[in-house]
């Protein structure tokens, strides 16, 4: 909002140029406690936590079912999927759980007039440079959660309310490693 | 003992996809609501300016391990059916490390990519991509590291459990260290000079 002096008396912003700048984000406590009671209702109604990796897993084992079936059906990884007798591999409650991510994301973000088609870098870094960093982080986070058995959602926000020993030690290595990349990146957001 | 819900039979397999949905919905909605669509301010954490995520994400393990402590306390909620994922020690060790890697490189997380995805970010789009590609070699190399998969299997164990302590003991102790922690972000993110945090796209 711009100073003003007592005798100018400043238009009004117009209205199309307010209701595009894209709202704040809410308080993290309370978007904690509205994550938490989402979580907390997964457990209570389904006996299960959230998750995210898994949702990757079973789309990736679908895919490859029939690209790739002989590999595929050979992939102890995999076999949660595809192994006889299982349903189909999109059947996956993760699956259906990560649609329900995008759209409740779109809803918030429609609301906060935050959808917009575009890039998140900083301004050192060319956007495929950036596409490419993404790409490649996608890779090495699957490996993580392959390793691991679970993401930030599955593992640390689940398993951590559970306090499940595997979950915490995960969560804590995720900062450790975050962290210690973070410099050697930083030109991507700084 | 009423719940959880679907384990006593209240509804089937099918049921359960659209009860996965909705609660998606509801986890894709707090994710957006706290930024976390955002890579800039997911990796502000890491640069120590917006400790967002270290507040959103404690404040959600608080919230969920009060509520299922106390739900069992009332007997309202069988705590033993609740799936603990089992503790594969140095393998969540080792694939923590490698996925914060992933994390602070990609900016993502897999549910923050899916959420950016939906507000447009292609970048996001590029994460998800690298995440199905990364999943597809994993498959392919698992079988050769299969007896690192497979170390230090503990089973199904939690932390109260494993150091031989009263669970509620637990409860109260992570809850001090989250209070304290989020009292440490407040000083950390005032030191840092940074009074514009990450506050909208």
């Amino acid at each position: 909002m711009s100073v003003t002096t007592d005798t100018v008396v400043p238009l009004p912003a117009s209205d199309h140029a307010e209701a595009r700048a894209a709202a704040p984000y809410t308080n993290p406590y309370l978007a904690g406690i509205g994550l938490g009671l989402v979580l907390l209702a997964a457990f209570v109604v389904m006996g299960r936590g959230l998750g995210a990796s898994g949702a990757f897993k079973a789309f990736a084992a679908w895919t490859a079912s029939f690209v790739a079936p002989s590999w595929a059906h050979s992939r102890e990884f995999l076999g949660e999927y595809l192994a006889a007798g299982m349903p189909h591999p999109l059947k996956e409650w993760l699956f259906f759980e990560v649609i329900g991510v995008f759209a409740g994301a779109l809803i918030s973000a429609l609301f906060a007039r935050r959808v917009r088609v575009g890039f998140e870098k900083g301004p050192s870094v060319t956007t495929l440079a950036r596409l490419g960093f993404a790409f490649g982080g996608g890779a090495l986070g699957a490996v993580g959660a392959g390793l691991a058995r679970g993401c930030t959602s599955g593992q640390a926000l689940t398993g951590g309310a559970l306090l499940n020993l595997g979950s915490w030690a995960f969560m804590l290595s995720v900062f450790a490693g975050g962290y210690g990349i973070a410099y050697f990146v930083r030109r991507q957001w700084t | 003992m009423t719940a959880p819900f679907f384990k006593f039979g209240m509804f089937g397999d099918e049921a359960s996809l659209l009860v996965a949905f909705a609660i998606g919905i509801g986890f894709g909605f707090f994710l957006e609501r706290a930024g976390f669509a955002s890579a800039r301010k997911l990796m502000a954490q890491f640069y120590l300016t917006d400790l967002a995520v270290f507040k959103v994400m404690f404040t959600a393990i608080v919230t969920a391990m009060l509520g299922v402590t106390y739900l069992a306390w009332l007997g309202v909620l069988d705590l033993s059916l609740v799936y603990l994922t089992p503790t594969f020690l140095l393998p969540q060790i080792v694939g923590g490390v490698v996925f914060g890697v992933g994390f602070v490189v990609g900016g993502y997380c897999p549910g923050t990519a899916v959420a950016s995805a939906a507000t447009g970010k292609i970048d996001a789009l590029a994460f998800g991509a690298g995440m199905f590609a990364g999943t597809l070699a994993f498959a392919e190399l698992q079988p050769r590291i299969a007896g690192f998969f497979t170390s230090t299997p503990m089973g199904q164990v939690t932390i109260p459990g494993y150091f031989n302590l009263p669970y509620g003991l637990v409860v109260f102790a992570v809850v001090i260290a989250a209070l304290g922690g989020f009292y440490g972000a407040g000083i950390v993110e005032r030191i840092l000079g940074k009074t514009e945090r990450v506050t909208d796209a």
